[in-house]
């Protein structure tokens, strides 16, 4: 497997990231050379092996559904770089 | 010797007891801070004036007669990553260059109940995604010990703050070294206590299955004393352990007599600078002086705990990092033509490259077609990795290694090539990927007076065995204040 130009267009647009071309081609360069490396993963028969999720025996954590205090509505909009009248303000998204 | 050359716990006794208070020994940190910063670059931000109002009031609170705490007006320095109310916290990052946050991370409300002072947030490589401390969005720290080298990283700040007294203890945090490989550039204790122990409740997310907190620290026993202070339960983090905290310090000077102690050959292969193989025998020889066995062991997986880790951890942050998306907190991009470009040039801008590059490398791995190739393979290399350690603890009590290959190396060497620079993570990433705790101390220096330090592996929970054989070291070696050539 190798990263293509194609890849790194659609992974790109995955994680809303934009790229110049000179960066594209040296990300093509730079993720080629790490993968190439990682390949080394596929020197190891794993077909037996169960995936490892969770390191420590902890499951389905619960706790009781109280009403604690959480942050007010000022306090949360505090670091919004664009709010009005309690609300986070986004560029218009219908037509 | 001077007040800022002290560690935690003499001076929590002295400033409990009266004999100085708080305020003098926070002002002459903060001096330091003023004397070094220029060169040092150990902290993103500093609160001097928070932080003297804060001991005036401790001050007041012992003379009043109340409990000032375990931690009572000892100034502190806190990683970058770690959310403190109030005060700027960027992670190391222009997207959350101007980030104040409204609430306390668990492990900061832990060390203001115990009476600690904050004197400033620590340099960081940027989301802690580095091991140099280089790709700070702000400026790279510089290694107190010869400023023309790395401090290490992520965890660079703080390690360089207590090399060069600027703090008296701090927090890091630890994903795959970064607390113990800067420890061992600086010549200080740093500890990544077992996956759980510390609630991760207000850390900045890297790798969620990977990241701890942890102390770091002028000698084993503050780092004991600070660990006391921040492990232990918390509701809000659901892989925190609901399991008791025990006094560290109580048993950290009962001995090493009989403890064994495993000696992995896969860590002294091909690539271990040969100063730091030697400094770490010696540290062999000193621990076998005072009563431990050795016994050479095999982790055979080590070779693929890289692509393993980096596999793991950069899909996790591709999926953290979802989260900077321009809308609620963080830097947002001028001018965008609609939702998606405000998305895309918020964090184009706001992120740095090696951010970027995560991300990409991350989503990569986890998108249609290959996830089963990367992210689900390495999901199954990391239970053979932690089936390794299953099997070594087994027949010994611990594990004994380098830290990091080389000691610091220059300034600028290998921020250009990334995996020059992600296998340079080789002996401490294992650890991060099994669970389990480790500590880095001080073990000597290098012909160019670099300090070395060397790893000591537990298992589960064992993080007083860890101590008792750190401090066991460290009474032989010497503290980072005590031995030859320490900075002032």
């Amino acid at each position: 497997m190798s990263v293509t130009r194609k890849d790194v267009d659609n992974v790109a647009a995955l994680a809303r990231l934009s790229f110049t071309d000179k960066e594209k081609e040296e990300l093509i360069g730079t993720l080629n050379n790490i993968l190439g490396y990682f390949d080394k993963l596929s020197e190891l028969n794993t077909e037996n092996v169960e995936p490892l999720t969770h390191i420590l025996p902890v499951q389905n954590v619960m706790r009781d559904d109280e009403i604690k205090p959480s942050l007010d509505q000022e306090t949360a909009l505090k670091n919004a770089p664009k709010h009005a009248r309690g609300h986070f303000v986004i560029p218009k998204v219908i037509e | 010797m001077e007040l800022f050359e002290s560690g935690a716990c003499d001076l929590a006794i002295k400033i409990k007891t009266g004999t100085i208070s708080s305020e003098e020994v926070t002002k002459a940190v903060l001096q330091k801070i003023e004397q070094r910063e220029y060169d040092i670059n150990a902290y993103i931000t500093t609160t001097p004036e928070l932080a003297l109002k804060r001991a005036k009031s401790i001050d007041i609170q012992r003379i009043q007669g109340k409990d000032i705490g375990l931690l009572g007006g000892i100034p502190m320095a806190i990683k970058d990553s770690i959310i403190t109310a109030g005060i700027r916290t960027t992670a190391g990052s222009h997207i959350l260059e101007n980030f104040i946050p409204p609430y306390n991370a668990h492990v900061i409300d832990k060390l203001l109940d115990a009476g600690a002072v904050i004197v400033g947030k620590t340099n960081t490589d940027e989301f802690t995604m580095g091991s140099t401390c280089e790709t700070s969005y702000f400026k790279p720290a510089r290694n107190p010990h010869n400023t023309g080298r790395v401090t290490g990283g992520s965890s660079g700040g703080s390690a360089a703050a207590l090399a060069a007294h600027e703090c008296i203890a701090a927090l890091g945090s630890d994903t795959g070294g970064s607390i113990r490989q800067p420890a061992s550039f600086c010549g200080i204790t740093g500890i990544k206590p077992t996956y759980g122990r510390v609630s991760r409740y207000g850390l900045i997310a890297y790798a969620s299955s990977l990241d701890q907190i942890g102390p770091m620290t002028k000698s084993v026993k503050d780092s004991a004393l600070v660990l006391s202070v921040i492990a232990g339960y918390d509701n809000r983090d659901s892989t925190c352990l609901n399991e008791p905290v025990p006094d560290y310090l109580t048993e950290i000077d009962s001995g090493i007599s009989g403890i064994k102690i495993g000696l992995p050959k896969e860590y002294f292969e091909e690539g271990l600078d040969s100063e730091v193989c030697d400094i770490t025998m010696k540290a062999v020889e000193i621990m076998k002086s005072e009563g431990a066995e050795f016994i050479d062991i095999s982790l055979p997986h080590t070779e693929y705990a890289i692509p393993t880790y980096y596999l793991l951890a950069t899909a996790e942050a591709s999926a953290n990092l979802e989260r900077y998306d321009g809308v609620r907190y963080g830097y947002r991009a001028e001018n965008p033509e609609n939702l998606y470009d405000m998305y895309c040039k918020s964090r184009s801008e706001g992120f740095g490259i090696e951010v970027k590059r995560r991300i990409m490398l991350g989503t990569y791995c986890l998108s249609a077609g290959y996830y089963d190739a990367y992210y689900r393979k390495a999901q199954k290399v990391r239970r053979l990795i932690k089936e390794d350690f299953d099997k070594a603890f087994k027949t010994v009590d611990a594990i004994l290694t380098p830290v990091s290959p080389t000691p610091a190396f220059p300034l600028g060497s290998k921020i250009n090539d990334p995996l020059q620079m992600y296998l340079a993570d080789i002996y401490t990433i294992s650890l991060n990927l099994a669970g389990l705790p480790g500590i880095s101390v001080p073990a000597g220096k290098t012909s160019d007076n670099l300090p070395v330090g060397v790893q000591f592996m537990g298992r589960v929970l064992d993080e007083n065995l860890l101590f008792r054989l750190a401090y066991a070291l460290e009474r032989n070696v010497g503290t980072s204040l005590t031995y030859e050539g320490a900075v002032v």
